[in-house]
């Protein structure tokens, strides 16, 4: 620091500047004793309170030397910065928000959707902006639709940037907004989480709609994340580009959670501080990390202690990067693009001021189909690679040229036969209706008195008809038989207290009963073999894609021995099994989630499992029903990759659903968290069986996140019901008619739309 | 003054304890849980979803099942000898000696000085609509024998209830909009007039002192 600006600077300022230097690092390292900051925290508020009483010149000679030992601290500090640290500058009171970057990234903005705290959501900001560029001395403005989340600076009203359901649901109509106008967006990514309530729209079935919708939103998107907490960042964080802050972090769970769970604290119970720093490492939350992984496409570097609110310097970069972003994806999907690629390709990013090429944001019609195709392509790419398949040589070739033949026999059939038979059919139909009327005025005199003479003896057959006769409980062979009835016991009902349900013999109940209270009606859980042999047609069953496989892709410590004890325990290798079957002669494709393999959670094989199997239906053309026994959620264990499978299995569905066709998810038990909130709660038949408890974070999590205790019936299927995020409640003795009825109903003629 | 509240007072004071006398639920092998004098709690939570203290465990075809303590208090009167054996339903295990609350106190000497209007049959029961408006307003309004202040709503019917006992105010109203009301149960408590600040005195006093 040179003796002018010292003279010229406030001694006060200074002190003040210092001060906030230290509580930074106080705020990262949490203790004062890290690198003695307590010693010069005292002792800058010694020079403050006798800021008059000491000598002007004594003053700076004190504080150059707390600001050298303080540089130094910073030093080492950037030097050995752990994940945990990471974490503590995300949530540093002094990091940049998203108000900091409407201000300085863009040249102008007006906020949507409510300003401050009169707002649909203050933790979600949406805004109309524009960011300039100069390319060799002239100026291009563009218009831009920023969507965020807004931690705010410590305000209440702002959640700490957990959206609400409402909040989401803002950020999606404007993303829509966005797309009718041909605007690209912008997120920023800046939330521990979704805030856990599930008042109508629902916070995990909020997220799935913002999945469902920007799987194929017409325009490009950009995303940036600094702090993205799980499903909370996915509501906005499917884009053509994801970029993330250096010091960001992005995950599965926060580390608390996730030494919680692995830790088996119990609630209100301290998280050790050192299992909580294992687990951030364990989760591979970093930039770098996800960069690897591949979940992330670039980082977007920061100070060496990460950005704070006055960095200037990194929004310049910010604004630079989100430009260069922006006119990457765009580029990709122009027709005409060779040159200007190249331009930006050979930009090295040295010069943050200067554009090398001017590049316009709008995209006729074949270059958003692009752009949708290219956007596909990336999320069914994510989490590949990381040893799923253990198939190999011959038996890989063999099912290779299988999947082949299959695929040109269904696309034979169904996309070039089908259309044209449809068409001849629609014409016939159409000129024999056309005939039929002209020849009715004439033939109808003469029908009368013929039907008169001799009247009719037998109906019209509806096509149906033979189908609703027939039982479908009446089948020839020895039903199944649950284990759980081998037990000479008696069992009581949850509900004996308010219904007076009698005690329950084990055997009656698991066999005959269908593990159903014949008093209250509480279904009792069963085994998911149950389902396989009670739900489709005798031999029906025929699984695929057995050869993908869990695996511990992160190398996440002890998991590889949890994994090994579910595979020997279950028998198979994923929680995920998909499968053709039929119900009532119906062909489907089905795609199961099951309790007993790491409690139905989903990592990148179930991912990748659940991709096959909507793109199997697709090509097939069958319908595609998802019946999860159980999910725990996203599997922690697998960090961002797992994360990413919610994107990745929603872009599937929502292709299965675009090409026509019929997805139905069915809960049972347990369904909680990542996969409601993204490939079945897009869904728009959901069913749940009795009993069932279908949410987005348990009750726990509700206490802790919100403060706030939840009723013990808050995630019961009824109360899904009520607040519409289920269709309807379905009785497990009555699962195979009620399945088939929607098939017949909802499916159409054909069972798939086109 | 016809009513010694004092007196009742009094009572309360001599012996601020309700004993609960817990039976087995059903037959079945007993195993307590609990010892002699052992304090105990009830449920707890907003909804009562936290159970009370794990009173005993009761055995029969393999299904152990655990009985829960129903309210607070002290264990008194254990059965310890039936401990391990089997033992037959409606059997005497132990009671609960309650310490009466405050709240508890109040409500059990409103209903012994206050007219009550039983409910007939067990249904839903409304507050008419001019008494609920008067009641919003006034706070505790007046009644007159022939009024008709409850609507008794059974099989999709709508009765009107004639109060029938002396005048006075309505002091408290015991039961939920729509709710349903066992027979026999209180819906409202009524207070003649000139008993009327008589009585917000000993509450209050009750309020002020009892611990």
């Amino acid at each position: 620091m040179s003796k002018k600006h010292k003279t010229m600077m406030d001694s006060g300022k200074l002190i003040t500047q210092l001060q906030d230097r230290v509580s930074y690092l106080l705020d990262i390292k949490k203790s004062q004793d890290w690198g003695n900051i307590g010693d010069i925290l005292k002792k800058l508020h010694q020079i403050r309170k006798s800021i008059f009483d000491l000598d002007e010149q004594l003053i700076f000679e004190e504080l150059e030397q707390i600001e050298l030992r303080l540089s130094d601290i910073e030093g080492q500090l950037a030097r050995s910065l752990t994940p945990a640290d990471i974490i503590n500058i995300v949530r540093s009171p002094q990091r940049f928000t998203l108000m900091d970057i409407l201000e300085n990234v863009y040249d102008s903005f007006t906020e949507l959707g409510g300003e401050g705290d009169c707002n649909v959501d203050p933790a979600v900001v949406v805004a109309r902006a524009t960011v300039s560029r100069r390319v060799k001395d002239k100026l291009y403005t563009h218009q831009i639709m920023v969507i965020g989340h807004e931690k705010g600076r410590g305000e209440e009203f702002r959640n700490g940037g957990c959206a609400k359901p409402w909040g989401n649901d803002k950020a999606l109509r404007y993303m829509h907004t966005a797309e009718t106008e041909g605007i690209p967006i912008h997120f920023y990514i800046f939330t521990p989480g979704a805030y856990p309530i599930e008042d109508y729209p629902g916070a995990a079935q909020q997220i799935a709609r913002n999945l469902y919708a920007m799987a194929k939103l017409r325009t490009p998107m950009i995303s940036f994340i600094s702090e993205g907490g799980s499903g909370g960042a996915e509501a906005i964080g499917l884009a053509d580009m994801r970029l993330m802050a250096s010091h960001g972090y992005y995950s599965v769970i926060s580390p608390e959670g996730a030494a919680a769970i692995e830790g088996k604290i119990r609630e209100g119970q301290k998280v050790p501080k050192e299992l909580i720093e294992h687990c951030a490492s364990q989760l591979k939350i970093t930039a770098q990390d996800n960069l690897r992984l591949g979940t992330i496409d670039r980082v977007v570097q920061e100070p060496p202690l990460g950005a704070r609110r006055d960095d200037y310097a990194f929004f310049r970069r910010l604004r630079y990067e989100m430009i260069r972003a922006t006119d990457e994806v765009v580029l990709q999907a122009k027709s005409f693009r060779a040159m200007r690629t190249y331009a930006l390709k050979m930009d090295d990013g040295n010069s943050i001021e200067d554009f090398p090429v001017a590049v316009h944001w709008d995209l006729n019609r074949s270059e958003i189909k692009r752009l949708l195709e290219l956007r596909s392509e990336k999320y069914r790419n994510m989490g590949q690679g990381f040893g799923l398949e253990e198939k190999k040589g011959l038996f890989a070739g063999f099912s290779k040229a299988k999947e082949l033949a299959e695929a040109g026999y269904y696309e034979l059939r169904y996309g070039l036969i089908r259309p044209h038979e449809k068409n001849v059919k629609k014409v016939i139909t159409e000129v024999s209706s056309e005939g039929s009327t002209f020849l009715r005025k004439v033939t109808e005199p003469v029908r009368a008195m013929y039907e008169f003479v001799l009247p009719k003896t037998e109906g019209i057959k509806r096509p149906m008809e033979g189908m609703e006769r027939r039982s479908i409980f009446v089948e020839e062979w020895e039903p199944y038989v649950s284990p759980l009835a081998n037990e000479d016991r008696t069992i009581t009902c949850p509900n004996a207290e308010r219904f007076g349900c009698q005690d329950l013999w084990v055997p009656d109940l698991y066999g005959e009963f269908c593990g159903v209270c014949p008093t209250c009606g509480h279904h009792f859980p069963l085994e998911y073999q149950w389902y396989l042999e009670n739900l489709f047609d005798r031999k029906s069953v025929k699984e695929f894609n057995t050869h993908i496989v869990s695996k511990n892709p992160l190398k996440f410590e002890g998991f590889d021995a949890r994994l090994e004890r579910d595979i020997q325990k279950t028998g198979r290798r994923s929680s995920m099994i998909t499968f053709d079957a039929a119900v009532n002669g119906i062909k489907l494709v089905v795609a199961m989630l099951f309790s007993d393999f790491r409690n139905g959670t989903v990592g990148s094989a179930e991912g990748e499992k659940f991709v096959k199997a909507c793109d199997k239906a697709r090509l097939t053309r069958r319908p595609f029903l998802a019946y999860i026994h159980t999910t725990g959620g996203i599997r922690i264990n697998e960090g961002t990759l797992g994360v990413v499978q919610m994107p990745k299995c929603t872009l599937a569905v929502r292709e299965y659903i675009d090409s026509g066709g019929l997805y139905i998810v069915v809960y049972d038990n347990n369904s909680y968290a990542g996969p409601v909130a993204s490939f079945l709660g897009c869904s728009p038949y959901q069913f749940a069986i009795r009993s069932s408890r279908i949410g987005f974070a348990g009750p726990r999590v509700i206490r802790e996140t919100t403060g706030q205790d939840v009723p013990p019936d808050y995630h019961s299927a009824k109360n899904a019901l009520k607040r519409g995020h289920i269709q309807g409640i379905w009785d497990r003795r009555e699962f195979r008619k009620k399945l088939y009825e929607a098939l017949i109903s909802m499916g159409g003629p054909n069972l798939y739309y086109k | 003054m016809d009513i010694d509240l004092n007196a009742l007072l009094e009572i309360y004071r001599k012996n601020p304890f309700e004993d609960y006398i817990l039976q087995s639920v059903h037959c079945g092998v007993i195993t307590f849980h609990v010892r002699e004098e052992q304090e105990v709690h009830g449920p707890e939570g907003q909804w009562h979803q936290k159970p009370g203290t794990l009173l005993y465990q009761l055995t029969r075809q393999n299904n152990t099942k655990k009985v829960y303590s129903p309210c607070s208090g002290i264990i008194i009167d254990l059965r310890r000898d039936l401990n391990g054996s089997f033992t037959e339903a409606g059997v005497d295990l132990m009671s609960i000696r309650h310490r009466l609350n405050k709240d508890e106190v109040i409500d059990r000497i409103l209903k012994d000085v206050l007219i009550l209007f039983p409910a007939p049959q067990r249904a839903r029961y409304l507050l008419s609509p001019e008494f609920a408006a008067r009641l919003e307003k006034e706070g505790q309004p007046t009644i007159q024998p022939g009024d008709e202040p409850i609507i008794m709503s059974l099989m999709k019917r709508d009765t009107n209830l004639v109060y029938g006992s002396a005048p006075g105010v309505i002091y408290k109203v015991y039961f939920q909009q729509g709710a349903l009301v066992e027979e026999g149960a209180p819906l409202i408590g009524v207070c003649q007039e000139e008993k009327l600040s008589y009585i917000q005195q000993v509450v209050n006093r009750i309020k002020n002192e009892w611990e």
